[in-house]
C-alpha cells in the first residue's frame, strides 16, 4: 500500500498528462521528420535530375511519388549484412548512435510560437551536443566493420565533424551574444528588433561561416570525403546493408533537416515571417526549411569535391579565424550600442 | 522520490560502466563505455539543474575528448592488446586495496566540515533569466578572472607546445 | 621502445573492383595516413588475348577484334588497324575514303573525350558535367548508328575504304552537330573552369616534366599536357590529316588541369576537323580500286556472279592473298595516345604476329609516378588525367 500512495499522489494526474503531452509532440514532431526525410530524397533526385538534363524518378506512381516508400519497404526487408570478423555489437550500435543523435537534436528546435518539445534553457549547446555524438556513430561504425575502406571513411570523418564543430559552435556565439540566451525560443524572438526580423544582416560572417560549417558537418557535397564514392567507395558505411543502412541514411538527411531548421532559427527568424500566415503558424519555418534543402542540393549538383587536406584548412585557416572575427565585432558592437 | 530514483539509476551506472571501462580487453569498448558514463555523469549535473555543465560535459568530454582517445586507440594493433592477460598479478592486493580505501573514505566522509554557502541558492538560480549559463559567465569573469585568465594561459601553452612537437617530427 | 614506435602502412587494394578505377585496374597503395607511400598497378584483368586471336585470324576478320581494344572509341581504332593493314599491303584508300576516316576518327575522338571529361569530372566529386557530356554523346553514337547501325562497336571503316558511303542526310546531321558542340563545351566550363574546388584539386597535382614525359614513352594528351607537341596527325599525317587543318593543343606545367585544358582544346579542334571534313568532302568510289582482294564482295552479287564468289570463298578461308612478307609498325593517333599496330607477315592470309602498341598501356606504367607521394584523393584525379581505358591496356 505505501508504495501505490508514495507513487500516487494528487498531482500524479497531471503529471502523467504533462508526460502524455510531450510524448505526443515527440510523436508528431518524429513523423514529420520521417516523412520530410523521405519526401527529401525524392525532392533531391528529382531536383538534381532536373538540373543536370534528366528526369529523375518515374516508375513507381505518377512522376515517381511512390519511390520513397519502394525504396523504404525494399531497405526494410533486405538482408541485414554483416562482415566476417566486424565487431558485432558496435557495429550493430554505431547506425542506432546516428540516428538517435540526429532525432535528439529536433526536441529542443520550436517549430511554431509555443510548439517545442523540450524548451530548456541551453537549447544551442544541446544541439552541439549531439551533432558531436553523432560523430560516434560515423567512428565506430568505421572500425567496427573491419574494412579498410570504412576505416578510412571514419577518420577521414571524425577528423573533419570535430574541427567543423568547432567553427559551428563558433559562428553560432555572435548569435548567442546579441540575443543574450542560448534558449532558441528565445532566439527567435529577440531577433524581431532587427531589420526584416532576421539575425543573417547583422551576423552576416557567422551565418557564412555557419552555413560552410554546417554542410562539412552533415558530410554533404562538396564536403563528403567520408562518403566519397570514387574515393572509398562508400566510405565508413560501405559493409552496411539493409535497414542499418536505412538508418544512416536517414540520419544523415535528418542531420541535413536540423542543420537547415537551426540556420532559419538562429539567422532568419524561425517561425516568423514578413505577414502572417492564418491557420499554418510553420509556413514560414518550413518554407525557409525547403530553401536551404534546396541549397544543399543545388550545391551538391555543381561543386567538384574537396581534397581532405584542403577541407582542414579551409577550416582551421578560414572559417575559424572568420567565425572568431565575427565574434569580436559582434562584441565591440554590442559595447558601442 | 522520482529524484531518487533517477540517481540511483544514474550512480549504479556510473560504478558499473566504470569499472567496465578498466575491465574491457578491447580498448574500442573502453572507450564506448566511458562514452556511457560521461553521458551518465551530464544526467547527474542535470539533476542538480546544472544545466550549462552537463552540456559542456558532453561537448567537451564526450565530444572532443573522448574523439581523440578513440582517434589513438584505433591506430593500435588491436589483436595483439585483446591477446594479453586482462588482469595483472597484482590484481588481489589492489582489490584489498581499493576496498579500504572506499572503507576509509566512506567512514571520514561525515568528518568533513561542510562548504561555505555562497549567495547562489537554487532558487536564486532558477530566477536568473538565462539560468546557471548566465550566472557561470558572470561569475567567472567577475569574481574569478583571474585563475580564469590564468587557466586559459596553460592551455594556450599546452597548444602552442604541441605545435612545436609536431612541426619538429615533420622536418626530421 | 622499437616497438611503440613502429609505424604500420596501411595497404589499400583499390580494385580491381572500384567506381573510379574506370574498369578493372588494380592498386595496390601503400597509405602513411592519406599519403599514398606505394602504387603498384597490377593489370591484366581484361587480358582476352587480342593480338593472339588476331594472328588466327585473316586480315580482314580481325578487324571487330580492335573494336574491342579502346571500346569507347572503337572507330578510332577501327582506322589504326586499317591504316596499317594498307600500309603493309601497300595499297591507297581513295580521297572520299579517307575524309570519311578523318571525319569518323574524329567523332570518335569527341566522345572519348567527352567521356573522359565526364568521369574525370565525377571522380573529382563533380557530378553534372557527367550527365551532360553522355548527352553529347549520345548525339554522336546516334550519329554512328545513321552512318552503320552500330552505335558501339562500329566496324565501319574497311581495308582499302569505308563500308558504305555517307548519306546527306547524315552530313546535315553531323554538321548540326559541329555548330552545336562548342556551346556545348562552353557549358562544360563553366561549370568547372574556373570553379576553385576542381582548381585546387587538379593544378599541382601529377607533375610530370618534359622530359619525363618522354622517357616514360607517354603519348597523346597525357604527353601534350607537358608541353611536347607530339601528334602522329602532324609528325606523321595518314588518311585526311594533311589536307584538313588544326592546331596541336599543348600545356605548360604537366598537371591534371593542364591535362584538362589540353583535351577540352582537342575536342575544339576535332570539332574544327569535322568540319573541313564535311566542307572539303570529295566525290568519288569509297573504295581502293583493287578492293576486291581485300573485301568481302556484297551478297546479292555473291549469290550471281561466279568471281564474287570466287573472291568470298578465298577471302574468308585463306584472307588476302597479296600480303607481302615483312614487317612494319604504323601508328595513329587515337584518343588515349599514339595506337601502333605491329604486323610481322609471313606472306599467306593471316599475320605471323600481330602486336598492339596501346596507349592505355604505357600510360598505366606511369601512375606510380605520379601518384607516390600524394594524397589518396589524388590517385584518383591521377588515374582519371591520364585517361587509361582497361580494354587496351590489357587487350
Amino acid at each position: 500500500m505505501s508504495i501505490f500512495e508514495t507513487i500516487i499522489q494528487p498531482d500524479t494526474f497531471d503529471v502523467l498528462i504533462k508526460i502524455g503531452i510531450i510524448l505526443l509532440k515527440i510523436v508528431i514532431v518524429v513523423a514529420a521528420a520521417m516523412l520530410h526525410v523521405m519526401y527529401a530524397t525524392y525532392f533531391e533526385r528529382k531536383s538534381i535530375g532536373h538540373m543536370q538534363v534528366r528526369l529523375g524518378p518515374m516508375e513507381v506512381g505518377p512522376h515517381g511519388v511512390l519511390q520513397p516508400i519502394a525504396d523504404g519497404v525494399k531497405l526494410f526487408f533486405k538482408e541485414d549484412i554483416i562482415p566476417a570478423d566486424a565487431d558485432k555489437p558496435v557495429f550493430y550500435i554505431a547506425p542506432v548512435i546516428s540516428l538517435v543523435a540526429a532525432l535528439s537534436s529536433l526536441s529542443v528546435i520550436p517549430f511554431f510560437k509555443g510548439f517545442v518539445i523540450a524548451n530548456i534553457n541551453i537549447g544551442l549547446l544541446f544541439i552541439l551536443a549531439m551533432s558531436s555524438l553523432g560523430a560516434y556513430g560515423i567512428i565506430i561504425s568505421g572500425w567496427a566493420s573491419n574494412s579498410k575502406y570504412s576505416f578510412l571513411g571514419g577518420l577521414r570523418s571524425s577528423a573533419q565533424v570535430i574541427s567543423y564543430e568547432i567553427a559551428m559552435g563558433l559562428s553560432l556565439v555572435g548569435v548567442m551574444m546579441m540575443a543574450g540566451s542560448l534558449n532558441i525560443s528565445d532566439i527567435v524572438n529577440a531577433q524581431a528588433a532587427y531589420p526584416l526580423r532576421v539575425y543573417a544582416i547583422p551576423q552576416m560572417l557567422g551565418f557564412f561561416v555557419f552555413m560552410v560549417a554546417g554542410i562539412a558537418e552533415t558530410n554533404r557535397a562538396p564536403f563528403d570525403l567520408p562518403e566519397a564514392e570514387s574515393e572509398l567507395v562508400a566510405g565508413y558505411f560501405v559493409e552496411y546493408s539493409g535497414i542499418r543502412f536505412a538508418m544512416f541514411y536517414l540520419s544523415e538527411y535528418i542531420g541535413m533537416i536540423v542543420i537547415s531548421l537551426i540556420a532559419v532559427v538562429c539567422f532568419l527568424g524561425g517561425w516568423s515571417g514578413p505577414f502572417d500566415i492564418p491557420y499554418v503558424p510553420f509556413a514560414w519555418l518550413l518554407l525557409k526549411v525547403y530553401f536551404f534543402i534546396f541549397f544543399y542540393y543545388w550545391i551538391r549538383a555543381t561543386l567538384p569535391r574537396y581534397r581532405y587536406d584542403q577541407l582542414m584548412s579551409l577550416g582551421w585557416k578560414l572559417l575559424i579565424p572568420l567565425a572568431l572575427l565575427n565574434i569580436v565585432i559582434t562584441g565591440i558592437a554590442k559595447l558601442m550600442l | 522520490m522520482l529524484a531518487e530514483i533517477f540517481f540511483a539509476y544514474f550512480a549504479v551506472v556510473i560504478v558499473l560502466t566504470s569499472i567496465l571501462v578498466i575491465a574491457s580487453r578491447n580498448p574500442v569498448h573502453s572507450v564506448l563505455w566511458m562514452l556511457l558514463l560521461f553521458f551518465h555523469i551530464a544526467g547527474l549535473y542535470l539533476m542538480l539543474d546544472a544545466e550549462f555543465l552537463a552540456a559542456i560535459q558532453i561537448i567537451i568530454y564526450a565530444g572532443a575528448i573522448l574523439v581523440l582517445f578513440l582517434f589513438v586507440v584505433l591506430l593500435l594493433n588491436l589483436k595483439e592488446e585483446i591477446k594479453g592477460r586482462p588482469f595483472s598479478r597484482i590484481f588481489v592486493i589492489a582489490l584489498v586495496l581499493a576496498i579500504g580505501m572506499a572503507v576509509v573514505i566512506s567512514s571520514t566522509m561525515k568528518l568533513l566540515p561542510p562548504g561555505p554557502v555562497g549567495q547562489y541558492s537554487m532558487d536564486m538560480i532558477r530566477a536568473t533569466k538565462g539560468g546557471n549559463s548566465s550566472i557561470i559567465g558572470r561569475v567567472m569573469y567577475t569574481e574569478f578572472l583571474f585563475p580564469f585568465e590564468i587557466a586559459s594561459t596553460i592551455l594556450l601553452v599546452a597548444i602552442i607546445g604541441a605545435i612545436v612537437l609536431a612541426k619538429k617530427r615533420l622536418r626530421s | 621502445m622499437a616497438e611503440v614506435n613502429e609505424v604500420k602502412e596501411l595497404v589499400v587494394n583499390m580494385g580491381p573492383q572500384h567506381p573510379a578505377t574506370h574498369g578493372v585496374l588494380r592498386l595496390v597503395l601503400q597509405l602513411d595516413g592519406e599519403t599514398v607511400v606505394k602504387c603498384t598497378p597490377h593489370v591484366g584483368y581484361l587480358h582476352r588475348g587480342i593480338e593472339k586471336l588476331g594472328e588466327n585470324m585473316t586480315y580482314l576478320s580481325a578487324l571487330p577484334l580492335t573494336d574491342r581494344l579502346d571500346y569507347i572509341a572503337s572507330m578510332s581504332n577501327n582506322v589504326g588497324y586499317v591504316v596499317a593493314v594498307e600500309k603493309l599491303f601497300g595499297i591507297e584508300a581513295p580521297e572520299r575514303a579517307k575524309f570519311i576516316r578523318t571525319m569518323v576518327a574524329e567523332m570518335s575522338r569527341i566522345s572519348s573525350h567527352i567521356i573522359w571529361l565526364g568521369t574525370h569530372a565525377l571522380d573529382i566529386g563533380a557530378m553534372t558535367p557527367f550527365l551532360y557530356a553522355f548527352r553529347e554523346r549520345e548525339w554522336i553514337l546516334d550519329l554512328f548508328e545513321m552512318l552503320c547501325g552500330a552505335r558501339l562497336t562500329v566496324s565501319y571503316p574497311r581495308i582499302g575504304g569505308v563500308r558504305n558511303d555517307v548519306t546527306q542526310e547524315f552530313l546535315d546531321s553531323l554538321y548540326r552537330f559541329a555548330e552545336e558542340f562548342p556551346k556545348r563545351i562552353e557549358e562544360y566550363e563553366t561549370l568547372i573552369d574556373k570553379n576553385r574546388i576542381w582548381l585546387k584539386r587538379t593544378k599541382g597535382i601529377g607533375i610530370i616534366s618534359k622530359e619525363e614525359a618522354i622517357n616514360w614513352g607517354l603519348t597523346g594528351a597525357t604527353l601534350r599536357g607537358s608541353g611536347v607537341p607530339y601528334d602522329v596527325r602532324k609528325y606523321a599525317p595518314y588518311d585526311a590529316y594533311d589536307k584538313v587543318e588544326f592546331d596541336i593543343p599543348i600545356g605548360e606545367n604537366g598537371d591534371v588541369y593542364d591535362r584538362y585544358r589540353v583535351r577540352m582544346a582537342e575536342m575544339r579542334q576535332a570539332n574544327r576537323i569535322l568540319k573541313q571534313c564535311i566542307e572539303k568532302l570529295p566525290e568519288g568510289p569509297i573504295m581502293a580500286p583493287d578492293a576486291p582482294k581485300f573485301t568481302l564482295p556484297p551478297k546479292d552479287r555473291v549469290l550471281k556472279d561466279m568471281e564474287s564468289l570466287i573472291h568470298h570463298f578465298v577471302l574468308i578461308t585463306k584472307g588476302p592473298m597479296a600480303a607481302p612478307e615483312g614487317e612494319i609498325y604504323v601508328a595513329t593517333e587515337v584518343p588515349k595516345g599514339e595506337l601502333g599496330f605491329y604486323f610481322v607477315s609471313d606472306g599467306t592470309g593471316r599475320p605471323y604476329r600481330m602486336r598492339v602498341r596501346a596507349p592505355s598501356f604505357v600510360h598505366a606504367s606511369v601512375l606510380p609516378r605520379l601518384c607516390e607521394g600524394g594524397l589518396v584523393a589524388d590517385v584518383i584525379a591521377n588515374i582519371g588525367t591520364i585517361d587509361i581505358v582497361l580494354g587496351e591496356c590489357d587487350r
